[in-house]
């Protein structure tokens, strides 16, 4: 099923390096094979046609056709070409938590993973960087989602504003900005419920929560095994709430990871962490060669 | 409504709206080959074409939209399993509503023993359905919990008896080995149960679905699947793929987070939202 592209592309220019020099034609044969293995690493679909626009130029030229190892020099093209898009330009640099208390929005899909990597993500900044953090569940929706933000506060050793119950989100975003205020913390986080992105009603709490926490980054969850449907989660997000990096969990899993490519494509957005494991320390920041490597299935 | 002969740059954009859906690239091919076969040339209205795509999807389908079988043998055991956060709590509350408002006498085991709150949250959707949860502390062996259940649903007389099991991803091996240990205790109790290994797959999920098909297949014996988030843009074209290579039935499908929010599979509704065909 997931024929890595090498193999692929070795497979399509064995047929045509038989007729001597490639033409144009030829790499373009050989970039269909590309698409079809962005696709097959679920790479959204107008992403993956935009790339491979972007491949197209750089492979045509001479060094391609000309080369004695066409297929390889397709690869190594596209493969640069994939970490450079992944990477993006700028060095995204740390989170930005200065300026305390420095609150920090954690918005996405249902069951994509946001209350594990709120966790996650306090456990790291107090673990590498002595930070003070707070953590708040914004989650009126799920049952048990506060006492789940709660239990994971208590094993990591981090505070969660106390649960008043009848609160709705922006009531508790307020509450959470408050106490870390007063009690000096140097960051809060702000756990929400998971929502669809056409979901307007829940687009519209979330907005107004970004409205009164003004939130110093706001980090968009989603699922590493995401298919086509990352080009609207991405699209929707961005615009109606606007994000300022993603993270992608369930990394750890064996899918090919094309959903990394769609949102930061489409974004603009750096992915800032990757999310590996159900334990408290599998997160990782984001480095654009191992995703390549992965997409590509090599 | 204007027409178009079927030619190659058509059959491209099927392809492409097939595999926008999740259905993967050779399905997509596949399908819109077998839809064109005696029609290319043809003039064909855009509506024509989503109705003969849609037919072809829902002839696949139809074999595999099958409720899930209530057994006259009671209790009947109803594992529920799959990677992490596809919706199997949820999905269980909302079939533990459904068999009770059918008359049946239902128990939930609480076999996630890992995730914080897991418990909670499933008790919650117990008292929503009026279902009794089974529980035991965080961090306890899932399989013995099952066992205790498997022993209390039969003093009980229940009906039913639906575990709930931690998420977990399938290239994980010694998380599917534990699964795989659920399935050999509850054999001990009753060597055919479970009589129901749900998967419950999320549908924003792209082609890894085929790899928790096949996996979760090998470690636990899946009998049926649950595509839940079937409410938002993903369209679950992986189904189709799933129903190819795999002809495992597809019990009910999640349209949100409330407890009604658990549909029959119906082929013909999804081939069509598949498509993007709207009839009247
Ligand atoms: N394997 C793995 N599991 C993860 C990862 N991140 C989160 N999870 C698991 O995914 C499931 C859902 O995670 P949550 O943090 O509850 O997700 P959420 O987005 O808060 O869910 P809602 O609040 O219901 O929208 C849980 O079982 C987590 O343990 C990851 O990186 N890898
Ligand atoms: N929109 C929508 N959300 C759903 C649906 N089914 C479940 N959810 C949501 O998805 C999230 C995860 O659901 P759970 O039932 O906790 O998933 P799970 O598989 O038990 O998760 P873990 O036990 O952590 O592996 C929750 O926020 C649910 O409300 C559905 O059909 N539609
Ligand atoms: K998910
Ligand atoms: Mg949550
Ligand atoms: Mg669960």
């Amino acid at each position: 099923m997931f024929e890595n592209l090498s193999e692929r592309l070795s497979g399509v220019f064995d047929r045509l390096t038989k007729q001597g020099a490639l033409s144009e034609d030829d790499v373009r044969t050989a970039l269909r094979e590309v698409r079809v293995a962005l696709l097959e690493a679920d790479v959204s679909l107008p992403v993956a046609r935009s790339f491979i626009k972007n491949v197209e130029k750089k492979a045509t030229g001479a060094a391609v056709t000309k080369s004695i190892t066409p297929g390889q020099q397709v690869v190594k093209i596209v493969h640069d070409e994939l970490i450079a898009t992944l990477r993006g330009e700028g060095d995204p640099g740390k989170l930005k938590i200065d300026n305390p208390p420095a609150p920090i929005l954690m918005v996405g899909l249902q069951g994509s993973g946001k209350t594990t990597t709120t966790a996650k993500l306090a456990k790291r900044l107090k673990d590498r960087e002595g930070k003070k953090v707070l953590m708040a569940s914004l989650d009126t929706n799920r049952p048990a989602a506060m006492e789940q933000l709660a239990i994971l506060g208590t094993q990591i050793g981090v505070d969660t504003l106390p649960i008043v119950p009848g609160e709705d989100p922006v009531q508790i975003a307020k509450r959470a900005n408050t106490q870390a205020s007063l009690a000096g913390y140097d960051v809060y986080m702000l756990d929400t419920a998971g929502r669809l992105h056409i979901d307007e009603e829940l687009i519209a709490q979330a907005a107004a929560v970004r409205d009164v926490a003004n939130p110093r980054e706001t980090l968009l969850v989603v699922d590493g095994l995401t298919g086509q449907d990352a080009v609207n989660v991405a699209t929707e997000f961005d615009d109606k709430i606007g994000v300022s990096g993603v993270v992608l969990t369930r990394m750890d899993g064996d899918g090919r990871g094309g959903a990394a490519l769609s949102m930061r494509e489409i974004t603009g957005k750096p992915i800032r962490f990757v999310g590996l494991g159900e334990k408290m320390d599998a997160i990782e920041t984001f480095e654009p060669e191992r995703i390549a490597g992965r997409i590509l299935g090599m | 409504e204007p027409k178009r002969a079927l030619d190659d740059e058509m059959l491209e954009q099927l392809e492409e709206l097939l595999i926008a859906s999740d259905m993967g690239v050779d399905i997509a091919l596949r399908v819109t080959a077998n839809m064109a076969e005696g029609r290319y040339g043809k003039l064909l209205s855009a509506t024509e074409i989503k109705s003969l795509l849609a037919s072809e999807i829902t002839r696949v389908m139809e074999p595999v939209a099958r409720p899930l079988p209530i057994y006259p043998k009671t209790p009947q055991v109803v594992l529920v399993v799959g990677v992490n956060g596809s919706g199997k709590t949820t999905t269980i509350g909302k079939l533990s509503s459904q068999f009770r408002a059918a008359g049946k006498k239902v128990v939930i085991a609480a076999g996630d023993t890992f995730r914080a709150a897991a418990v909670e949250q499933l008790q919650v959707w117990g008292d929503r359905a009026g279902v009794p949860v089974l529980t035991a502390p965080e961090g306890s062996d899932p399989a013995a919990l099952a066992y205790d259940a498997m022993v209390k649903a039969e003093a009980d007389g229940a009906d039913l008896l639906m575990i709930d099991t931690a998420g977990r991803l399938q290239n994980r091996a010694d998380l599917m080995e534990e699964l795989a240990k659920i399935v050999r205790v509850i054999r001990k109790k009753d060597p055919d149960a479970p009589h129901n290994t749900l998967l419950v797959l999320d549908a924003t999920t792209g082609q890894n679905a085929l790899r928790q098909v096949e996996l979760f297949g090998q470690m636990a014996d899946v009998s049926g699947l649950v595509m839940t988030k079937l409410d938002g843009t993903a369209k679950g074209g992986v189904l189709v793929a799933l129903a190819d290579k795999f002809g495992l039935p597809i019990h009910a499908i999640g349209v949100g987070e409330q407890i009604d929010d658990l549909q029959p599979f119906d082929p013909e509704e999804f081939a069509d939202a598949l498509v993007g065909l709207e009839r009247n």
